[in-house]
């Protein structure tokens, strides 16, 4: 008997609380991938945000840290000037790294850590059910913005990998999704090269993954995946805006 | 033995802190603290350490937190309005047991308030500086040489009972300068098990972390840490006595304002009254014991504070208000003479 699919040894057997059709399962296990094929597991240091990923440290099996709310970079700074033998990773929510956290991603990025940062766009506040997201998109109606997202009044989406791409210091920024196995290829691949990147040395990297919510979208979710080919692409979008090797 | 050296306070603090095995420092700028964060910048590098100026206090103490989470000494220093930014930090620090020193060189408030000494961060930092039900050992230095000694004590007991340490000290403090005799260098031995290194794929994973989504689990752990706290009470309160053995009157000041209550004493003693002082060096865990002793043999107590009476409420408490209590303080940055304290004795004394 060959085995053809297994579990990466970077995931635990913790069994993963996301709803039907998250697509954080789909990256959480990219991300175990690219640990397993890099062969870093066992120096690897993972930081879980505040959002729907809170629980990541039950999941992935190196070292974990839960960070408050926002502040995953400045932790993750700390620990790689602590630890610069070690690989770091993040893995942030819009909320967690696009509002209450932009300050820390910003400035993190501009100093150029050498860390991995894995940031989930969906477009959405998932874990308090719902709320409006600094990338939630024109018109799109969530509980804080029951009428749509109207500019007048609560702006516009933030474009992470548009605004980082300004900085001098960021090594690689890309965004991909995961909505089709075309899509879940290119993000394996972008993540693979996020870690790669730290392991030779070469800086700032992060991978931005428009990701589905059907839950708080209110779709089920192969709508949900429709849904960002049709709106969050157009608005986001993907391919690599900063790859210092280019 | 080192050699006596004239040091700033705030550079006190900084030496004390590399000699205590600290290599990771993360600050921002505010007065009057910044020498801390001056010291450390030329230092760090020369060391093989870490000094970085972060985007923010917030950030400062969360890189602290990244530190601390790999079993290093790791310390940030503010003054009070950047002290309120990093409770969020140190609630987080205390929620996973994570050892850490903050220093907090106090000035006036509350908003921005001004830039001279104050004590006003008495309440913010013995209730526990952040949410939840917590406490950080709280160190309240009088000398430079104690700005020294304490940094070095501070890293010691946050690592032993895994919870942060505070100095908080004044502005006073952290301007004046004074001959100092460095701590000699600490040697790091204790064995981190908890800490986040890397499993090197030879032990289960490690995590740092504060949420506990289980009533039951997160009652349990709030309560051991209180079992904790009640060793720390019983074994690290620390505190000096001066002239209370036939003391009628009792003072009770740290900081700056114990230098001028000890020459208030100096004086009233010349002129025949019997006063003494009980100066706390721990705010957290607070000298009770003493205090209540005292209560039994002086006719009052006299609080002097550079806040609106903070610690005074400490001490009513201490001594079950069995005797009379008075507040002498001044706030905004001033400093009650030792003139206005003689006056405070001799009111009490009445």
């Amino acid at each position: 008997m060959t085995v053809v699919f297994e579990k990466p040894k970077a995931l635990t057997d913790a069994v993963l609380h996301y709803c039907p059709g998250c697509t954080h399962g789909i990256v959480h296990r990219l991300v175990a991938e690219a640990i397993d094929e890099l062969g870093i597991e066992g120096r690897t240091i993972g930081i879980a945000p505040v959002g729907c990923a809170v629980m990541a440290y039950d999941y992935f099996a190196c070292d974990m840290i839960e960070a408050s709310h926002g502040r995953a970079p400045a932790v993750a700074t700390g620990v790689k000037r602590s630890m610069p033998e070690n690989i770091v990773f993040t893995y942030q929510g819009d909320g967690d790294l696009a509002s209450i956290g932009l300050c820390e991603t910003v400035s993190t990025a501009a100093r150029g850590e050498n860390i991995t940062i894995i940031f989930i766009n969906n477009a959405i506040y998932g874990m308090t059910g719902g709320q409006m997201a600094p990338t939630s998109l024109l018109g799109q109606v969530t509980q804080t913005s029951p009428y749509g997202r109207d500019p007048k009044t609560q702006g516009y989406p933030i474009n992470i990998c548009e605004l980082l791409s300004s900085l001098d210091a960021p090594a690689y920024l890309e965004r991909v999704t995961v909505n089709s196995v075309a899509h879940v290829r290119q993000a394996k691949k972008a993540i693979k090269k996020a870690f790669q990147n730290q392991v030779e040395g070469k800086g700032f990297s992060l991978v931005e993954v428009l990701s589905a919510c059907p839950t708080n979208w209110g779709m089920t979710p192969q709508k949900a995946l429709e849904w960002i080919d049709e709106k969050m692409i157009p608005r986001y979008p993907l391919g690599v805006y900063r790859d210092k090797e280019d | 033995m080192q050699e006596k050296v004239l040091m700033k306070g705030n550079e006190a603090i900084a030496e004390a802190a590399i000699l205590a095995g600290c290599r990771h420092y993360f600050g921002y700028p505010i007065t009057p603290q910044t020498e801390v964060a001056a010291y450390m910048a030329k230092r760090m590098p020369k060391i093989g350490g870490t000094f970085l100026q972060a985007e923010s206090e917030i950030a400062a103490i969360n890189m602290v937190y990244g530190v601390a989470s790999t079993g290093k000494r790791a310390m940030t220093s503010s003054s009070s309005p950047g002290i309120s930014l990093k409770t969020e930090g140190i609630s987080y620090l205390a929620g996973a047991d994570l050892p850490a020193l903050i220093v907090n060189v106090q000035r006036g408030g509350p908003g921005l308030g001004g830039i001279q000494p104050s004590q006003s961060d008495y309440f913010l930092a013995t209730r526990g500086p952040g949410h939840g039900d917590f406490h950080v050992l709280v160190f309240a230095p009088s000398s430079v040489q104690e700005m020294a000694d304490l940094t070095s004590l501070a890293f010691d007991l946050a690592e032993k009972y895994r919870m942060p340490a505070m100095l908080l000290a004044d502005g006073t403090m952290g301007q004046m300068m004074e001959p100092v005799v460095l701590p000699e260098p600490t040697e790091l031995t204790r064995e981190k098990p908890w800490a986040v290194t890397g499993t090197k794929c030879a032990r289960e994973h490690n995590i740092i972390n504060s949420l506990y989504l289980s009533p039951q689990e997160l009652e349990r752990l709030n309560i051991e840490r209180f079992e904790r706290y009640k060793t720390i009470e019983a074994t690290e309160t620390r505190w000096e006595s001066f002239m209370m053995d036939d003391a009628e009157i009792c003072i009770v000041s740290c900081g700056i304002t114990a230098r001028v209550s000890r020459n208030a004493i100096v004086e009233a003693r010349k002129q025949g009254i019997k006063v003494g002082m009980i100066r706390p060096i721990t705010l957290w865990p607070f000298p009770e014991k003493p205090l209540l002793e005292a209560a039994e043999k002086v006719k009052a107590f006299v609080c002097v504070e550079l806040n609106m009476g903070q610690m005074i409420q400490d001490v009513e408490l201490a001594i079950k208000c069995r005797k009379p209590v008075s507040l002498c303080s001044r706030v905004g940055g001033m400093i009650p003479s030792p003139e206005e304290v003689l006056a405070a004795i001799k009111q009490a004394n009445e």
